[in-house]
């Protein structure tokens, strides 16, 4: 019942360019963003200053891609809890890898953090794939356990800001165009991400996987392989994520993370992936990452009470599910009615 | 009869072997005359299942759980100092109490194929309505009746997304987790109220004579024990498995699902209530933050106690030893003084532990099997050829 | 078919008993490994092998200003002589301590030194300790003093008050708008802390100038912070100066500020940590802030303690006793032990210090 991204199109004979723009997937979120921006500015001007943009940039970057690494892993109808311990074991390993190695190239430290994450990440997927478990017990194990090393292996230590190279802090604060480093980074990471998942076989086939996973054996297509290179890119990604968080926050340690998971699952299912599977696309698991961080500060600079974030997130999550049932049950009937006039 | 149901998904269930026996023994028969639908409908099981489902009772999964349990209580008796005493069973218990009354009705939610994360939320909103509640000046009862309807409303509110406009529960329910803790900080803020009469506080912190056993216990094994019975006893229960299995199988046999997932959901709402009372007077103080976090811990015990992620299996005897395990692991680290990450990571390798042996056994028994059927084929045609 | 439906059944019944006894072996070893760490039947008595024992209970393990105290603590444990150990939660909420007194209860531990989360969530679990005989001293935030016989404070709670609005003062000139940036709404010495520099601000002459336009909680944890020093600076963009009481909150603050426009025209003090400040004060972001000596509070802690055992002191105004190498110490009203004055650091003496 689900359909892929790239069906769209094919669908549109007779319909205006401008309907089926309009029928993407991303618009309602995209537009609750605009409406919140301009809102929140229209009360507070500061918010679209020079600062306050690159605050709001600098804000959302670390969501935005685990928003893109997660979105990935939900296309294909699993999940993956323990991205908030994998950020925390490598943002924290990060932090030691500067105590130790204090003039360390910092590619290398970004390669190290990549790696650790896709390592954390594949032996998700290799517990998913091969022992056939749902994904949803595996990484709430894994969850457990990951945080249970970091704390073992951190112990009461933490590193601070000023344990690592000005250079490394530094891509937190200069900026490309007036777009902070770290920010550039999270783009072009939404961009590949987004043309791998819409352009090439493997990508399409995690949309076919979260569909109908029988189905996408069925037809040759190499389930395990698949899944495990979305838990790998997911993991990689929530390294690349880790790198970044000791870049621009103060202190790492052994709590560095918990409870980011949730928060993040919410930033793609408000970004109008499916949970389960088979819809969406990364880019709006982006936006949707942007949406729940600028509403923090939003609220902040309106003077909502604060105690109203949390209520607001929650409202914000059930809209988007309903709108995205709304539009996957129209996208069916649509299907199942060209089909019938077709045929 | 029981071999010959004929439930769609049976025909996919090559990769589940699991699910090709368990068709047999959890889902009522498909087929049928009208008369036979009706009888088929009002006590969905003939005799020899129920004698199969009585001796499972005793050696299926969930009575392994409690030998389990069993083992786990020697063990930590024999190696931890000061275990086997009375006062563990009071604190354990008064600590596990939280989550062994939440994974009552969880244990049905998913056994029903469904989740629901908002049960920490729904207790914290409760607690803090009870705080404010009472700082306004209400009296108790009163705060106990609105307590349970909030209970009631939250339930309420998930079964009605799930069930009648049809939305995936785990994204819904990640939805209204974040909602009701916002509503909870709404509510009250960062106050924390602390001063409930002294009476009732200590009422919730007593034990019973001189077996330790806390009184709150009372409470908790009557709601253990009416969904114990409505799982394994009524008829009610036995269509929650078969709904989980195969909803669609189900509606066919004329079990309402909406409804019944409906019921589940709020039967999960109001034990959640009574968790944030419980939570509130326990520890004496009402605060929005409290139970954070206790929805994994359920969930997890719920899992290790042989309820299956997929839905249609599970047993109450078996969620019971699993979270009394979980318990007495993190009681017994703590008092021998282990730091909580040992414990994190025990409770994770539990837990992938429990899920993943059987599927990798069921894996390789799988891959020998079509091997052997593979080799039988060349012997055939190698004895036909000759 | 290869096998029946009743061997596959009582196959996987024996698989499912070998994973079972599995998880039991592995929870074994996690029991063991809790043999094998507590040295003999070391989690000791009152008085059952002779060694009293004194735990220390934080707000919440990991936490580097915590591990300074305790160091203190624990070296005083081994001067007087007492079996020294640490339990507590890793996160740092409200009712997570409870169970781990409830353990110490059952240990029968002879002093419990806790720093509550939460004032009155902890209060029924020390009752039963000291039920059970234990002396409760309560250090760095209080819990109610129903609960405890004496609660070591690491400085005069108006002092430190004092200190930071004298500092923040001195930096912006006398006059101007300032926020609070604090660390959970409940912690009972950042509130006591908050009410002294309120106070202060409204009667204080000197402080005439000064408007105290907002007040926001960080939780102590190091992202939320930030965004909230964030919030702070968009919600009023005329603040001069920020006031964090809680070494986390200015350290995020401290690194939002190094970051931004705002370097150099807000001005920051309260109470940090000098390793954790130091690179700000050397950049320049801060000029000057206070603290004490963490290691002397739990020091004297555990000399309080070992007082209560002795029956030197029962937590009345006006008992003394011996702080080790540090001296005398006196109990003054509601049962308060003032550890020492404060420290203030900038850029001339950060560098003679290592936490």
């Amino acid at each position: 019942m689900t359909t892929s991204h790239a069906l769209a199109p094919a669908l549109g004979t007779g319909r205006s360019p401008f309907a089926s723009l309009v029928r993407q997937r991303e618009v309602p979120v995209a537009s609750a963003l605009v409406v919140l921006v301009i809102v929140t500015t229209i009360a507070n001007p500061l918010f679209v200053s020079a600062q306050g943009v690159k605050d709001l940039m600098l804000n959302a970057t670390i969501t935005v891609i685990m928003a893109v690494g997660l979105g990935t892993v939900i296309i294909t109808n699993n999940i993956d809890l323990s991205v908030g311990s994998i950020l925390g074991l490598v943002a924290f390993g990060t932090g030691s890898v500067f105590a130790a190695a204090p003039d360390i190239p910092i590619v290398f430290v970004f390669a190290i953090g990549l790696a650790l994450g896709a390592l954390l990440g594949a032996i998700n997927g290799f517990l998913v794939t091969v022992a056939r478990v749902p994904s949803l017990v595996i990484t709430l194990g894994m969850l457990y356990i990951y945080r249970g090393v970091n704390n073992a292996w951190a112990g009461g230590q933490q590193y601070f800001a000023g344990d690592r190279p000005a250079a490394f802090g530094r891509l937190s604060v200069d900026t490309v165009l007036g777009v902070p480093i770290i920010t550039v980074i999270a783009i072009v990471v939404v961009v590949l991400v987004a043309v791998f998942l819409a352009r090439t076989r493997p990508g399409r086939d995690l949309y076919a996987i979260g569909s109908d996973d029988e189905a996408a054996r069925l037809f040759g297509i190499p389930v395990s392989k698949r899944v495990l290179t979305a838990f790998v890119l997911n993991g990689t990604l929530t390294g690349l994520a880790g790198v970044l968080y000791a870049s621009r926050f103060n202190s790492v340690g052994a709590t560095t993370g918990t409870g980011l998971e949730l928060d993040i699952v919410a930033a793609a299912v408000v970004g109008g992936i499916a949970i389960f599977g088979g819809s969406g696309s990364v880019v709006g698991a982006a936006i949707g990452a942007v949406l729940l961080t600028t509403i923090t500060s939003s609220l902040t600079a309106l003077n909502v009470d604060k105690f109203w974030q949390q209520a607001i997130v929650g409202v914000l999550i059930l809209t988007a599910i309903l709108v995205e049932r709304i539009a996957s049950i129209r996208k069916a009937r649509r299907l199942r009615t060209s089909e019938a006039t077709n045929a | 009869m029981p071999e010959q149901t004929t439930t769609p998904s049976a025909a996919g269930s090559a990769i589940d072997p699991r699910r090709a026996s368990s068709a047999s023994r959890d889902t009522a028969g498909a087929s049928g005359t009208a008369g036979d639908r009706d009888a088929a409908r009002r006590d969905p099981e003939s005799a020899a299942e129920r004698t199969l489902r009585r001796r499972r009772l005793l050696t299926g999964r969930g009575a392994i759980m409690i030998y389990a349990l069993l083992g786990t209580l020697l063990v930590c008796a024999l190696t931890v100092p000061r275990f086997a005493s009375v006062q563990t069973t009071g604190f354990l218990l008064l600590d596990a109490i939280p989550i062994l009354m939440i994974a009552m009705p969880m244990a049905l939610v998913i056994i029903t194929g469904e989740i629901d994360l908002s049960v920490a939320s729904t207790a914290g909103l409760t607690s803090a309505a009870m705080g404010v509640l009472w700082a306004a000046g209400w009296g108790i009862p009163e705060i106990f009746v609105v307590c349970v309807l909030i209970g009631i409303g939250c339930g309420a509110l998930n079964g009605l997304l799930v069930t009648a406009i049809g939305l995936p529960s785990l994204a819904v329910t990640i939805g209204t987790l974040a909602l009701y803790r916002g509503l909870a900080l709404v509510v009250i803020g960062d106050n924390a109220v602390a001063d409930f009469p002294p009476a009732l506080t200590s009422f919730f912190t007593s034990k019973i004579g001189a077996t330790g056993i806390p009184t709150a216990m009372i409470g908790v094994a009557v709601i253990i024990a009416f969904f114990g019975v409505l799982l394994h006893f009524s008829s009610f229960g036995r269509t929650l498995p078969a709904i989980g299995f195969s909803k669609e199988a189900a509606s066919f046999v004329g079990v309402h699902v909406g409804r019944a997932k409906f019921w589940m959901f709020v039967a999960t709402g109001v034990v959640s209530a009574l968790v944030g009372i419980y939570w509130t007077l326990r520890y004496s103080s009402a605060r929005s933050d409290n139970a954070t976090g206790i929805e994994l811990a359920v969930i997890a015990a719920v899992l290790l106690g042989g309820v299956s992620i997929f839905g249609g299996r599970g047993s109450i005897p078996g969620v019971v030893a699993g979270v009394l395990i979980i318990s007495s692991v993190s009681y017994a680290l703590r008092l021998g003084g282990i730091s909580d990450v040992v414990l994190n990571v025990v409770t994770g390798l539990l837990l992938v532990g429990s899920v993943v042996t059987p599927s990798l056994i069921a894996v390789v028994r799988e891959k020998r099997r079509a091997r052997r059927a593979a080799r039988d084929v060349l012997a055939a045609s190698a004895a036909d050829a000759a | 078919m290869m096998f029946t439906t009743s061997t596959r059944r009582s196959v996987r019944r024996a698989v499912s008993t070998a994973a079972a006894l599995a998880g039991v072996a592995l929870v074994a070893s996690g029991c063991a490994l809790t043999a094998g760490s507590s040295d003999g039947d070391a989690t000791t008595g009152s008085g059952s092998d002779g060694e009293q024992s004194i735990a220390f209970v934080p707000k919440q393990l990991n936490n580097p200003y915590t591990d300074v105290v305790l160091g203190g603590g624990e070296e005083a444990s081994k001067s007087i002589g007492y079996d020294y150990s640490v339990v507590g939660p890793l996160e740092a909420s409200a009712s997570s301590q409870v169970t781990f007194i409830n353990t110490l209860t059952q240990q029968g531990a002879n002093v419990i030194v806790i720093a509550a989360n939460d004032p009155d969530a902890v209060g029924p679990a020390l009752q039963e300790a000291r039920d059970g005989g234990a002396k409760i001293v309560a250090f760095d935030s209080d819990t109610n003093p129903d609960y405890r016989d004496v609660f070591i404070s690491q400085v005069e709670a108006k002092d430190v008050a004092l200190i930071q609005i004298r500092q923040m003062s001195e930096q912006i000139g006398g006059e101007g708008d300032i926020a609070i940036l604090s660390a959970t709404a409940n912690a009972t010495n950042q509130n006591e802390w908050i009410e002294y520099i309120e106070e202060e601000v409204d009667t204080n002459p000197d402080y005439a100038g000064i408007n105290i336009v907002s007040k926001v909680y960080g939780d102590d944890d190091d992202a939320k912070s930030f965004q909230e020093a964030q919030g702070l600076l968009q919600a009023n963009p005329d603040l001069k100066g920020i006031i964090s009481p809680t070494t986390v909150g200015i350290a995020a603050t401290a690194r939002y500020l190094s970051t931004s426009e705002y370097k150099g025209k807000v001005a920051l003090t309260g109470l940090g940590l000098p390793n954790e400040m130091r690179e700000f004060v050397k950049d320049g972001t801060v000029t000057a802030f206070a603290l004490w000596d963490p290691a002397q509070l739990g020091y004297v802690a555990a000399y309080a303690g070992q007082a209560l055992v002795d029956g030197t002191i029962t937590g009345a105004e006006g008992d003394t006793f011996e702080a080790g190498d540090l001296g005398e110490r006196t109990v003054g009203a509601d049962g308060i032990v003032i550890v020492g004055p404060p420290t203030e650091f900038d850029a001339d003496n950060i560098d003679d210090y290592d936490f």
